[in-house]
């Protein structure tokens, strides 16, 4: 414990760079997602996460910058989120009715 | 000496990337509810990293839609599909270390930009994000978006609702 504050004191001040690694990181780690797993639902989570680092990017950028744009901005993107989220649930919902199944390599009708 | 600030920076931030790594690839269940439970706790450290970030407004949006609502309606449908254990298929071995190995390279270089580029010495941060001021900008210079974003969200509801008929034509 004390081992770590001793190297947390060697490391910078937490700046914008920081925020921008996080929200960096995230933002793979959700095309990671989408990428390798199959089942829809944690597919559209990962998607989830995604939009998140881009929100976390945008208010960092706010702060650093003392301009509140970028939190207005955030707050739109929270709502449509929403929006797209409820839509995108429903839709899986009846794709779900329609043909029994989460998993897209069962959904190829449009693959030729 | 660190400030406290940034030890709480440290934490959330692993909190948020250990999260959403257990969010995509959590070895021990394929099971989307715990992908579920998960996201909650990303978007719970986040909304911490929020308030860090002086958008205290934001963080409690973030809890309220993010973890209240949007998760919730997550592990609603995944309930009423009766999802079970994700069946362990063959997973294409090519493909995947394909994918994985192009999500690497495209990290790498996010890093590696931030990392090389030279911000000019900002100011110090002095906005902070709280509701009057948030609500200020909102209601007057921002007052035609947050009426389309309003319809928006009636629109939305109306084709959830369609969406969700029985019938679906």
């Amino acid at each position: 414990m004390i081992l770590a504050a001793a190297e947390l004191s060697s490391l910078p001040p937490v700046g914008l760079q920081h925020y921008l690694v996080v929200s960096a990181l995230l933002f793979s780690l959700g095309l990671l997602g989408v990428l390798v797993r199959r089942n829809i639902l944690v597919m559209y989570m990962s998607l989830e996460l995604m939009l998140n680092a881009a929100n976390l990017a945008l208010v960092s950028f706010s702060r650093f910058n003392n301009n509140l744009d970028g939190q207005v901005m955030v707050f739109f993107i929270i709502t449509v989120a929403a929006a797209e989220v409820a839509v995108g649930l429903a839709l899986i919902v009846a794709l779900y009715r329609k043909r029994q199944t989460a998993h897209v390599e069962d959904l190829a009708t449009l693959k030729l | 000496m660190p400030a406290t600030a940034d030890l709480f920076f440290y934490l959330f931030a692993f909190m948020t990337l250990f999260c959403g790594v257990m969010v995509v690839v959590n070895p021990f269940s394929r099971n989307p509810v715990t992908s579920a439970v998960f996201l909650v706790l990303t978007i719970l450290s986040m909304s911490g990293l929020f308030i860090l970030l002086h958008a205290f407004f934001l963080a409690a949006v973030q809890v309220i839609v993010y973890a209240g609502a949007v998760i919730v309606l997550f592990l609603f449908v995944i309930m009423l599909l009766d999802l079970k254990e994700e069946e362990r298929r063959k997973i294409k071995v090519v493909s995947a270390s394909i994918g994985s190995l192009a999500v690497l390279a495209i990290a790498g270089l996010f890093v590696k930009s931030i990392h090389e580029t030279r911000t000019a010495s900002l100011p110090l941060p002095f906005v902070e994000g709280t509701v009057s001021k948030l609500g200020a900008e909102l209601f007057t210079r921002f007052l035609l978006p947050f009426e389309i974003v309003s319809i928006l969200l009636l629109v939305a509801m109306i084709g959830v609702i369609l969406l969700s008929k029985k019938d679906l034509k």
